[in-house]
């Protein structure tokens, strides 16, 4: 027995060892700096609480996959699984056809993770539970505010526009805008479809502009709105039967996933999580989508997309483009809204606060908040936060339509 | 510059997505309208009949109203909420308003359900 050899060994399969040898040659220090930018991800998740629920595990799957020699979350693996080209495993056997099995056998506790992400089960089932989280009421009792769901998808297209001047393809331009819908699941769902390769940008992105929203919209409702239209009181709108609420998931689900058959499983699944809250027979299924499930799912869903954060992705010009492309995505489509309020404000002759448009991005409920704040400023008296839950998710549904748009034509 | 995709045709596509939303986004208001009217008409129906079925109330001397104490604003109607619960809403939103509670009035507090 030779301590000195084990020792050397040991020493050699390090971490350590791994990044000092490969400093140069295998990109050790992208390891190194994905790793800080891990840790400041951390740092912003629980310091300054930006979406903590997600970021945390983001930043915490990141930290995971940068860790030299752990193969925790191998991308080659992935790469040759969308290419479909053959892949040589660790034992040094070539792999024609990659399936979701051989991720199984050949890959790390993150790549089994990553499934769920590339089968779209993970987004799926968080739209359940926003689902079973949300309140039509406010958009059944004033159905025009659906208007302004859809005016606020501006940013979607114009960031989809902008991808393409900045070089990008069809198919990332169409992942990049739809930050501008401010939806984290559908953001994933779409991009882990179209362009798996942006999706930790894209994901941290999404999050952190969401966890903005109160910095970022602020300016820009002041800019479009006068001091008069802030202060304009909405009238309380009717009460919504149950019976209606009970319709309401079944009939989008219908309509929406008829007229775009790509957005039925985010649709289905938001409107099936809802159904759950609504019907009144399924309280403890309900409870399980909003608490038990949405939890487990956000646990694997966060540490799967912060997985593919890996240095040699990461670390590129392209992400730069993708964080600059995010913030004015949601910019114009908090514009895209508070236009739209406009033209609801002047069609009834002042009975709309335009404030509520910007509500039309589908951050929910942190938007309808931001109207109410804004709202509140100009008069103390002023409660738009119903009011502004109808455009806010009216947004879920908008931004979905626009997934599916894009999905269809890029997909 | 080289683009990996026409400008053209993604200008069409991002014209058109966007009008694709609407179109969504329309057709589904005109939906949510539209079972909106039919539940309203039939609410409509439904009080009618109600109030048809129970007889007229034989006329009964107009009530004199209840003295209040001094300084109050009347009498706060609660319908399914707690009086604790009531006082509380108002606290908040006087706290909210940033007036003292004796200069707000309350006529009633209702749940939504």
């Amino acid at each position: 027995m030779n301590i000195g050899e084990i020792l050397l060994g040991l020493w050699n399969k390090s971490g350590f060892a791994q990044i000092i040898t490969g400093f140069v040659s295998s990109n050790g220090w992208q390891n190194l700096v994905m790793l800080v930018v891990a840790c400041v991800l951390l740092y912003l998740a629980i310091v300054k609480k930006f979406e903590p629920l997600l970021l945390l595990g983001i930043a915490f799957g990141c930290l995971l996959s940068n860790l030299p020699g752990a193969g925790l979350y191998n991308q080659q693996l992935w790469d040759a699984y969308v290419q479909g080209v053959p892949y040589v495993n660790a034992a040094g056997e070539v792999v024609e056809h990659i399936t979701f099995t051989t991720i199984i056998h050949d890959g790390g506790l993150l790549d089994i993770f990553y499934i769920g992400v590339k089968s779209s089960l993970y987004p799926c089932l968080i739209f359940m539970g926003v689902g079973a989280m949300t309140d039509f009421g406010p958009l059944l009792s004033n159905p025009k505010s659906l208007l302004l769901g859809a005016a606020a998808q501006l940013g979607v297209f114009v960031a989809f526009f902008g991808a393409v001047l900045l070089g990008f393809t069809g198919k990332e331009a169409a992942s990049i805008g739809i930050i501008g819908g401010a939806d984290g699941p559908t953001a994933i769902f779409l991009t882990s479809r179209l362009a798996p390769h942006l999706l930790g940008a894209i994901a941290v992105a999404a999050y952190s502009y969401m966890a903005l929203i109160p910095l970022i919209q602020p300016p820009i409702m002041n800019l479009m709105t006068t001091p008069e239209q802030r202060k304009i009181k909405m009238v309380q709108t009717r009460q919504v039967s149950k019976t209606e609420k009970i319709i309401f998931p079944i009939v989008v689900t219908l309509f929406v996933a008829m007229l775009l058959p790509d957005t039925a499983p985010l649709i289905g699944c938001l409107m099936l999580g809802n159904l759950f809250k609504e019907c009144g027979v399924t309280d403890r299924l309900s409870d399980t989508v909003q608490n038990a499930l949405m939890n487990i799912v956000t646990i694997l869903l966060s540490t799967a997309v912060g997985a593919t954060m890996i240095g040699s992705r990461f670390l590129t010009v392209e992400t730069l483009k993708i964080v600059l492309l995010g913030v004015i995505a949601f910019g114009i489509s908090t514009a895209g809204g508070l236009l739209g309020g406009q033209v609801m404000c002047a069609m009834t002759r002042g009975k709309v606060n335009p404030l509520i448009g910007s509500a039309g991005v589908s951050a929910v409920p942190m938007a309808a908040r931001v109207s109410n704040v804004q709202g509140q400023k100009a008069n103390p008296s002023n409660f738009l936060l119903m009011h502004a839950m109808g455009p806010n998710v009216a947004g879920v549904i908008g931004s979905a339509i626009a997934a599916g748009f894009l999905l269809s034509v890029f997909g | 510059m080289y683009f990996k995709m026409p400008v053209g045709e993604a200008l069409v596509y991002a014209l058109l997505g966007y009008a694709v939303v609407f179109f969504g986004i329309c057709l589904l208001m005109a939906v949510v309208m539209i079972m909106g009217k039919i539940f309203i008409a039939k609410d409509k129906k439904a009080a009618a009949a109600k109030a048809a079925a129970a007889p007229a109330p034989a006329a009964a001397p107009a009530e004199a109203p209840k003295p209040t104490a001094p300084g109050s604003a009347g009498e706060l109607k609660l319908h399914d909420v707690e009086p604790k619960t009531a006082a509380m809403i108002m606290a908040i939103v006087a706290d909210k308003m940033g007036k003292p509670l004796n200069e707000l009035r309350f006529i009633s507090i209702k749940e939504v359900k």
